[in-house]
């Protein structure tokens, strides 16, 4: 279990043409559970691949609780992975499997089988140790692979590469929450590669936000889903994600087209001119009553608990979630409702301020 | 797992008909002669299983089985840990892997007549380069003495076919993904156990085509030892398939022949579905039902 | 992005270069080395006139000839043949393993009726010695008008290299966990789809060393191919048997035949080499 530091790390596959991974520096306490969320191409596999040391950067350092690894090879990094299907040594069985690493080590036969034991009895596959793991289930295998990484006491991190990728629908959520709760008893330090965010947002202390090879931002699942600070992050994270809306400021007022919205709320004051008001479908609500900005129902999509209103407008389309008792049908009209604290004002990608929504006529 | 899937047969469809057609008609006309007498494509007579009896006591037919027996069993033993061992060792990535792969194919693709004629020569304690050497080393002259004929088609196979087997490894090899090594590397194994836990199980399936493709050819083995030794010295290299060609062409018995070809073709059958039986004792899987 | 796609781009790519032991390499070329002396001994024959071949022993000719060279370049006959023999070795391998592959995946993937039977049934065609073929193969194409076809000879072939085909490509498409098709299917691939997409990558290497030993086992196969055709379509190893005539073999331009058959063998290991040596597409993210 260690401190993971990274100073300006960065990384190109093409001598230095392109980045894959722009350098960061960040640091990450020891025992937390660290989740890189992000597209294809944003470079969290390239991050990744630093940590475990299966590649090297072209710029910048990596620190294990001080100790520079950079230079380091995998093996020597003593690092656990876990990979996107389950790597097994198919002519063992599970508990030869888990033995393995410590063989190599030369550890004590009973030492072994303790350690074996108490593992297997962590994540739950105790009663399959003697049955050769291709009979397993593929998230049992997974289990396996990572007892693999755990039996090793040194292990400064566990990292996780997409590991559901191959998993059954259904034990996904069991997998999910077996690793929390190795988690919550072990401390390991975990980095966890993923592109779905509920994964990313369910199983993280903290999440980093990746984009295009830069960190755009990083925080809990609640940061990122209450307080976006990138456009990128707003319709990243949610599902559907953040709907943006054309907008303009002036003087402080903040207008769609012609309909006064609100007031501006910033620590600096936003500059006149274009801004893209972002409101998440939680947030958004529709009325039929009174003026505003118009917008006219396209579609509602019935969803079992909550229904998803899609509604055009002139300056933009959006999508609205609502309790399964609402009214509205395709065809109507409506006017938009937006939450008086969740209402966002992006200039340039980047979080300006928040709308102080007018109570009147809405 | 597998799935239990009888539209599969779809998909098997155009492999059956081509391979019926190409094999299943000629088969049957061979069945056909072996049953007969024919004298000459006018005068034929049924003769039953007359040939069949007279071929499984015939001394010289048996010896021939058996040489062709020993040799194939041989080779195997040399080509399969030789050319797991050159793949092994083989570039991996980068214009040293084409060129090595280049290396290999080149005996691969010489006409097997070429191949006899040059290595015919090249053995030649008078004309050749390798047998010049051998000769300086101890008497080689495999026109005379039976086990340097012998050992001469072995290595001529072993030369011309463990390319054969490299190549279906090195392949096997590339295919296997990065994370097994990585995995491996974590775990502390040694290059050894590498090879016994990663790679051998891994390459099993690839082995077993290896191990099958070169039994049979290896006993049907012809054009080399005709060219080179035409069978001798005496009758030291007279392979199975040699001595069918003598009685087919040679003598023209055509009904003595097709019953001999007909065992032939059984007797590798048999063979081959012993060891195919026994390579392939742990993969019996489970079937799951569905649709 | 689906998942079907991350399995591609993340676990099937190298993405780090493994130092091997150096002295590896080295007995690696020290062994091609040695292994290519035959074919360094050919190459001399070629140019090494039939006469000296056969009077003494030396390393390097005192003489050389390139009359065997002259020969098959500028006669014509040598020049079809080999045309012919490319062609039908060239579609035979595409034939082959278009057939073999859809096959291949369902002995694989899926039981049914008679499979295991099936399957071993296959490779029982490549243990029949090939003079048990050539009569009744010569009634049979004349009959159907395939005779002194190159395409005649291409379906020929294709009786011991389909099954070759099927058995390969079936031991490589299970090396890949089923797992693979199950996320593909979720991810709302069709089959065919999912195939050419996702699958045949990931086998690269199995359908690269199966077209090439398609493609050698037809090269050099003479006795089916001789038989089969006459003069349209005659083939390079019915040609070279113009080097053996009464007044004895002339070795110079058996040898010269042979080097110069090397060479579309060549270009076949250089065409697939990539796909042999796993160079799909890396992917980074």
């Amino acid at each position: 279990m260690a401190e993971i530091r990274l100073e300006n790390v960065g990384h190109s596959y093409d001598g230095g043409t392109t980045f894959a991974l722009n350098p960061i520096t960040l640091t990450w306490e020891d025992g937390n559970a660290i989740a890189l969320l992000g597209p294809s191409g944003c470079g969290k596999t390239t991050l990744l691949n630093i940590i475990s040391g299966l590649l090297t950067p072209s710029v910048g350092r990596v620190f294990f609780d001080g100790v520079d690894v950079t230079d380091l090879d995998t093996a020597k990094r003593n690092v656990a992975q876990v990979f996107q299907f389950p790597v097994l040594y198919d002519t063992m069985t599970v508990r030869e499997n888990l033995s393995f690493p410590l063989k190599n080590r030369n550890v004590a036969k009973d030492v072994i089988a303790a350690r074996v034991d108490e593992i297997a009895e962590l994540l739950g596959i105790n009663k399959y140790l003697d049955i050769r793991p291709q009979k397993l289930r593929s998230d049992l295998q997974q289990l396996v692979s990572l007892g693999r990484g755990l039996v090793r006491r040194d292990v400064p991190a566990i990292l996780f590469d997409e590991p559901l990728t191959v998993i059954d629908q259904n034990f996904k959520w069991t997998l999910r929450g077996r690793l929390k709760e190795m988690h919550n008893s072990t401390r390991y330090t975990l980095v966890y590669v993923t592109h779905d965010q509920t994964e990313a947002l369910t199983f993280a202390d903290d999440v980093v936000v990746l984009n295009q090879g830069n960190i755009v931002q990083t925080g809990t699942a609640s940061d990122l889903f209450l307080a976006p600070q990138d456009e990128f992050v707003g319709f990243f994270i949610g599902s559907p994600g953040m709907n943006f809306i054309n907008a303009s400021v002036s003087d402080g007022s903040v207008s769609i087209g012609s309909t006064l919205i609100g007031t501006a709320v910033a620590e600096h004051p936003i500059p006149n001119g274009e801004v893209r008001l972002g409101i998440r479908p939680e947030f958004l609500t529709l009325s039929s009553a009174g003026t505003g900005t118009d917008v006219k129902i396209n579609r509602v999509e019935h969803r079992g608990g909550y229904k998803l209103i899609h509604a055009d407008g002139p300056h933009g389309n959006v999508v609205a979630k609502l309790p399964n008792d609402s009214a509205f049908v395709a065809g109507e009209k409506a006017q938009l409702v937006f939450h008086p604290e969740r209402t966002y004002l992006f200039r340039d990608s980047k979080l300006a301020g928040r709308v102080s929504t007018k109570g009147a006529g809405q | 797992m597998k799935t239990r899937n009888n539209r599969a047969w779809f998909l098997v469809l155009p492999v059956i008909l081509v391979v019926a057609f190409t094999a299943l008609l000629p088969l049957m006309t061979v069945a056909n002669y072996a049953i007969q007498d024919v004298f000459n494509p006018q005068s034929r007579i049924f003769v039953g299983m007359k040939w069949f009896y007279q071929i499984t006591n015939d001394q010289l037919i048996i010896s021939a089985f058996r040489r062709s027996f020993q040799f194939s069993i041989q080779a195997l033993l040399i080509q399969i840990p030789l050319g797991i061992a050159i793949a092994r060792i083989m570039p991996k990535s980068g214009w040293k892997a084409s060129a090595a792969l280049v290396a290999v194919a080149v005996p691969l693709i010489i006409p097997w007549n070429v191949i006899g004629s040059t290595w015919l020569i090249f053995s030649r304690s008078d004309i050749g380069l390798g047998g010049f050497l051998l000769n300086k080393l101890f008497n080689f002259d495999f026109t005379s003495d039976p086990k340097d004929g012998w050992g001469l088609i072995l290595t001529v196979d072993v030369w011309h076919w463990t390319p054969l087997v490299v190549l279906l490894v090195y392949a096997g090899l590339r295919s296997i993904p990065e994370a097994y090594y990585q995995a491996a590397a974590i775990d502390g194994a040694s290059s050894f156990a590498i090879f016994k836990y990663v790679e051998l199980p891994k390459l099993r399936r690839v082995l077993l085509i290896a191990v099958l493709l070169r039994f049979m050819d290896s006993f049907m083995i012809y054009t080399e030892p005709f060219v080179i030794t035409g069978g001798g010295p005496g009758d030291a290299t007279t392979f199975a398939s040699i001595l069918l060609t003598n009685i087919a062409v040679g003598q023209f018995d055509v009904g003595r022949a097709g019953a001999y070809s007909l065992i032939f073709f059984i007797v590798i059958q048999i063979m081959s579905f012993l060891f195919y039986t026994v390579l392939t004792l742990q993969d019996r899987e489970e079937v799951t039902k569905t649709k | 992005m689906k998942k079907s796609e991350t399995l591609i781009k993340g676990a099937f790519s190298p993405q780090k270069k493994k130092a091997s032991l150096p002295w590896t390499g080295l007995v690696f070329w020290l062994v091609i080395a040695l292994w290519m002396v035959p074919v360094a001994w050919l190459i001399l024959m070629s140019v090494r006139p039939s006469v000296d071949i056969l009077s003494g022993f030396e390393i390097f000719p005192h003489r050389f000839t390139f009359d065997g060279y002259r020969d098959f370049i500028l006669k014509e006959m040598w020049y079809k043949a080999y045309l012919n023999s490319l062609t039908y070795s060239t579609l035979n391998t595409i034939f082959s393993v278009t057939l073999a592959l859809p096959a291949a995946y369902a002995f694989s993937r899926f039981s049914f009726a008679g499979d295991k039977h099936l399957f071993f049934w296959l490779l029982t065609n490549r243990m029949a010695p090939a003079a048990v073929f050539l009569l009744p193969f010569y009634n049979m194409y004349n009959a159907v008008g395939l005779f002194d076809k190159t395409l005649g000879v291409a379906i020929a072939h294709m009786l011991f290299n389909v099954p070759l085909a099927v058995w390969i490509l079936e031991g490589f498409i299970s090396g890949i966990p089923r797992q693979v098709d199950e996320t593909a299917a979720i991810d709302g691939y069709s089959l065919p789809k999912f195939f050419v997409k996702i699958f045949l990558p990931m086998i690269r290497s199995g359908i690269g060393v199966t077209a090439f030993f398609c493609f050698m086992f037809s090269w050099v196969e003479l006795l089916i191919a001789r038989t089969i055709t006459s003069t349209d379509a005659k083939p390079i190893s019915a040609a070279m048997t113009r080097t053996v005539s009464s007044s004895g073999t002339d070795w110079t331009l058996l040898s010269t035949a042979g080097v110069m058959t090397i060479i579309p063998g060549v270009l076949a290991i250089w065409f697939v080499r990539k796909y042999i040596a796993k160079g799909f597409a890396l992917g980074r993210v």
